[in-house]
């Protein structure tokens, strides 16, 4: 039956219809080959790429933070392991249920409250967004242990090693190094991070962020093999070792930095000891302090509220760059400076002091209206005369543009930022006629410039804002024949064995000319002023070994409120290689509690012994 | 033909042959050399996968081809122009056992294909592809000289549309689409006129819009949701890192990876990392890619090609229409199904499921496919006895 369909030979048809068949066969095999071809030889380096990002996991070996030390190699700063608890969002499981049951199950084993995780971990995705949230810092290491072990109960939660900052001196110094802290999204579009991956370290204040770069080493990197569902496979990666941050050393110098916080002990202000020719700051520190060991896991809410508290004094204010004091008595360097070189007076010319004088319809007087006869210059910054500055900030004010002490207070830096190597620092106010005609024509002030405001800045009175380490930089100019420094904390970048490794370059001084002849002038009458028979503060140092010059400073500040007291000194004298300057809130005359407290300092920064045991408190009652 | 076959000088050594089948060694060589690279690169990707049994497929697949090889050389011994009597019990037992599996199939990830049997699971769709090649070949057969007629056209499409939209059900549209392929290549090899094809065409592109497009409008969901995705996945990739697109991301990684000599056994991480999924079956394809490189997926392309050649050898001597449309069957089938699955594999067609034809592991899939040479050898050994009774020279 099947015989009628059997065929002798091909027909042309069928020949042609199987050559279609075979073409077509061709056809898609050519197009398997050349794409073949073009996956695995032309983009096969690619293919590689992924596959291998789809098999290894980088888990982040966290580099330590280079250590802080002080001028002498001892330890500022250093770091403490911490074992933290971390949650990536995206690897939590989608399902409500089991998050929740996740999250609960978590907060049980950290002691925390579930509602607490979740705002923690809402509030840190809010500020940086697709990373992993900290939910606990410094856990036990068992508990870490126990979570490593049953990772397919905790997906998504992860623990970490990480480095955190301890500082084995407390509060001392607490307000140079600043913090540290996740880099912020911000901070990552910054090109100074450009080195920085998300969820790393930073500082984020003080010398921890300006010497940065040195400090936060470079993250190394530990590799696994994972499968599909993400669970780690026996296979051994290399590992990325990571490069410790560079040991920063500082010019501070702890024994010193120790006396300064012990001379301010619980009252507010703050102190600054700096070299008078390289700017370098042997100490810098302010009162109230804080102990940073608190809060180097996190800073929550309510001890930012604290540290900013005013009844608690503002803790975390570093008021030796950021206060906003009248200098009193010891704004009297600017003003003899800014009178000898700008040709107001002769440095032998006597003003007679008559205790009070009236100007303007107001009575002008020294404190406790003290009548100190015919003072010239040295007698005037001996005894502090306000009597004469008043004198001379009236004849500036009368003189060319009237703002002759202003102009010699900015260049001696007052009212400026004095760039030192410090975040925080804030510029502070001179008094000027354009100042307050503009707050006047703002409504923020009830009159005018007069005349009176130039007499009350002669004296460092009034509305005059500034804080020690500005004061500091001007007497340092006077002190080492006209170079206004900028104040350095950071000296030298060195690897772990301290061995050095790049010296930090003071950055440029600047010149003003200020003659010799009226430095040495204002320098023997603020040498009087510490030794001579009618000195401010001669009973404060006549048993003190090392010869000092120095003023002292009684700010009023108004509104009942307590005077604010000043001392600055530069030692040794006749060469001065420091200057000293203190200054404390409420703190009365600055020769009972300034004074006293700068002979402290000054005796750890020479090595004076036994010197604390002295009981030294001004009877000086000037401005 | 009787004094043909008394004057041939070469009588003698025919007969003393006539029991053993001539088969096609080069055909041969490509089933072997095809069946010898799946079983090793189902031992490369599949030694950790049974925890404590590193040749759990492998062993299985060598049983799997071990009953083909057989399977494959009975088939060849039996002259398979008798199967053209059985084509009515043919394609009903095909329904039949397609239309079982709606009844008392086991469902695997939402789709019931597979019927269990003692020792393996039977897929009655896979066996169905050779079963309507050999019935439907038959109907064609029968029609050979109406061929001109709609009629003849419409009914043979519509004999295999039958069973493929019941294999569409279950649901498995791949192996569905190989049925349709099947009696398109079985028209095209009978001589069916080329307007009838783009009157098919035609029909098969609203279809589809139908399908597609229309039929969701008005809220009828002919594909499942699932199969909707994966046929659009690999024209539109980037939606769900976890879904559809990812299976083919990791294909395309796993066989980029390979590059020009492969990543050898040990360095195959997409396949021994589970990152590829189906790594024995579906994307067997992959496995060879990335394990081998360039050089074993083109030697696999190779083979195929030798295979497909050998098939339209095959057709071109078969001693009946019959045997040249059971053979431009099964290369339908076998082009079909290489570059669905490989097309996949790489990226540029959809994920439909459809097995790499003795390459993915699968009793079903391989034994079918076997079954399908042994037809092929069949039609080949008939060409040769005949043409050496008639003492004529085929060209080889």
């Amino acid at each position: 039956m099947y015989l009628d369909d059997r065929r002798p030979t091909i027909t042309p048809q069928l020949a042609r219809r199987v050559a279609i068949m075979g073409g077509l066969a061709v056809v898609v095999l050519g197009i398997v080959f050349f794409r073949l071809w073009y996956l695995q030889v032309l983009s096969g380096e690619r293919y590689v790429a992924e596959a291998n990002n789809n098999r290894v996991r980088e888990i982040k070996v966290a580099a330590p933070r280079g250590e802080i030390v002080d001028r002498n190699g001892r330890t500022l700063v250093d770091n403490r392991m911490g074992l933290a608890v971390r949650i990536t969002p995206n690897d939590l499981p989608r399902e409500q249920e089991k998050k929740t049951r996740l999250y609960s199950r978590l907060a049980e084993l950290l002691d925390m409250q579930e509602r607490e995780i979740r705002s923690s971990v809402r509030e840190q995705l809010r500020a940086l967004p697709f990373s992993a949230a900290t939910v606990k810092q410094d856990v036990g290491l068992p508990l870490v242990q126990y979570i490593e072990e049953n990772q397919k109960a905790f997906p998504g939660v992860t623990t970490e090693k990480v480095f955190l900052r301890s500082y084995p001196h407390d509060e001392v110094g607490a307000h140079l190094f600043g913090t540290v802290g996740e880099v912020s999204a911000e901070q990552l579009r910054d090109k100074r991070y450009r080195e920085v991956e998300q969820g790393d370290r930073i500082g984020q204040s003080g010398i921890e962020s300006t010497y940065d770069r040195f400090l936060r080493g470079v993250n190394g990197a530990t590799k696994v093999q994972v499968d599909a569902t993400g669970s780690l496979t026996p296979r051994q990666l290399p590992r990325q070792e990571p490069v410790p941050g560079r040991q920063l050393r500082l010019s501070l110098d702890l024994n010193v930095q120790q006396a300064g916080h012990k001379a301010l002990g619980a009252r507010k202000g703050a102190f600054v000891v700096m070299d008078v020719k390289s700017g370098q700051v042997h100490a810098l520190g302010s009162s109230p302090s804080f102990d940073p060991n608190r809060y180097v896991k996190r800073i929550r809410d309510s001890d930012y509220r604290r540290l900013t508290s005013k009844a608690l004094g503002e803790p975390l204010l570093n008021r030796a760059v950021q206060g906003d004091y009248p200098a009193g008595s010891t704004f009297k360097l600017v003003s003899s400076v800014a009178a000898l070189e700008g040709g107001l007076i002769e440095p032998g010319t006597t003003v007679f002091d008559p205790g009070v004088i009236s100007v303007g319809g107001r009575d002008w007087q020294n404190a406790r209206k003290a009548a100190n006869g015919p003072v010239d210059m040295r007698q005037a910054l001996e005894v502090s005369s306000d009597v004469y500055y008043y004198r001379l900030g009236q004849a500036a004010n009368a003189t060319g543009d009237g703002r002759l002490l202003q102009r010699w207070a900015g260049r001696l830096g007052i009212g400026r930022a004095s760039g030192i190597d410090l975040p925080a620092e804030l510029p502070g106010v001179v008094p000027s006629p354009e100042w307050r005609d503009r707050l006047f024509k703002e409504r923020k002030t009830d009159r005018p410039w007069s005349v009176g405001d130039n007499m009350n800045l002669s004296v460092g009175q009034g509305d005059l804002s500034t804080n020690p380490l500005q004061m500091a930089v001007a007497y340092a100019a006077v002190a080492n024949g006209g170079w206004v420094v900028r104040p350095r904390l950071g000296m030298r970048v060195e690897d772990g064995q301290s061995r050095p490794v790049q010296e930090l370059k003071p950055p440029a001084r600047r010149r003003v000319n200020v003659s010799a002849e009226h430095r040495q002038v204002i320098l023997d009458g603020l040498r009087r002023a510490a030794s001579g028979p009618r000195g401010t503060s001669t009973d404060v140092f006549k048993d003190f070994p090392i010869q000092i010059a120095g003023k002292t400073g009684t700010a009023e500040k108004g509104l009942a409120r307590a005077d604010q007291a000043w001392y600055i000194a530069l030692a040794p004298y006749p060469d001065p290689q420091y200057v000293v300057a203190v200054t404390l809130e409420e703190g009365g005359f600055g020769a009972e509690t300034a004074a006293p407290a700068a002979r402290r300092i000054l005796a750890s920064l020479f090595g004076v012994v036994g010197d604390e045991r002295k009981v030294v408190r001004g009877s000086s009652q000037t401005n | 033909m009787q004094s043909a076959v008394i004057d041939s000088p070469a009588r003698e050594p025919v007969d003393a042959r006539a029991r053993l089948p001539r088969l096609d060694p080069l055909l041969l060589l490509a089933v072997i050399g095809l069946v010898a690279c799946s079983i090793y690169t189902i031992w490369t990707a599949t030694e950790g996968d049974v925890e404590g049994s590193p040749y759990h497929y492998v062993i299985r697949q060598s049983i799997y081809a071990a009953v083909g090889f057989a399977l494959m050389l009975a088939a060849a011994t039996f002259d398979y122009s008798r199967l053209r009597e059985l084509k009515m019990g043919v394609y009903a037992g095909m329904i039949g056992s397609i239309g079982l599996v709606f009844l008392v199939a086991t469902a695997t990830r939402g789709s019931k294909r597979w019927i269990e049997l003692p020792f393996f699971r039977f897929q009655p769709s896979e066996l169905g592809k050779v079963l309507l090649i050999v019935a439907l070949a038959g109907f064609v057969v029968d029609r050979s000289r109406r061929l001109e007629e709609r009629d003849t056209t419409s009914r043979t499409m519509l004999l295999a549309l039958v069973p493929a939209m019941l294999v569409v059900a279950q649901p498995d549209l791949g192996t569905g689409l190989v049925y349709v392929a099947i009696a398109l290549a079985l028209l095209f090899v009978a001589g069916t006129r080329w307007t009838h094809f783009a009157a098919l065409g035609g029909l098969g592109a609203v279809a589809v819009a139908l399908v597609l497009v229309a039929a969701p409008a008005v809220g009828v969901d002919v594909l499942k949701p699932y199969q909707v995705d994966r046929l659009t996945a690999f024209v539109d990739r980037g939606d769900d890192p976890q879904g559809q697109g990812y299976q083919l991301e990791q294909s395309v990684t796993a066989i980029g990876s390979g590059r020009r000599t492969g990543r050898g056994a040990e360095g195959a991480t997409q396949t021994k990392l589970d990152f590829l999924p189906e790594h024995h079956t579906d994307f067997i394809f992959s496995v060879v890619g990335e394990t081998f490189g360039f050089l074993g997926a083109a030697f696999v392309l190779g083979l195929y090609a030798l295979l497909i050649w050998r098939a339209l050898h095959i057709l071109t001597i078969a001693k009946n229409l019959y045997g040249a449309l059971i053979a431009g069957g099964v290369v339908a089938m076998l082009i079909f199904q290489i570059f669905v699955n490989v097309g996949m594999t790489i990226g540029i067609m959809p994920i439909t499921g459809v097995t790499l034809p003795l390459m993915s592991f699968g009793g079903s899939s391989v034994i079918v496919t076997f079954l399908a040479i042994g037809l092929l050898q069949s039609i080949h050994a008939q060409a040769r006895e005949i043409a050496e009774v008639k003492g004529r020279q085929l060209i080889t």
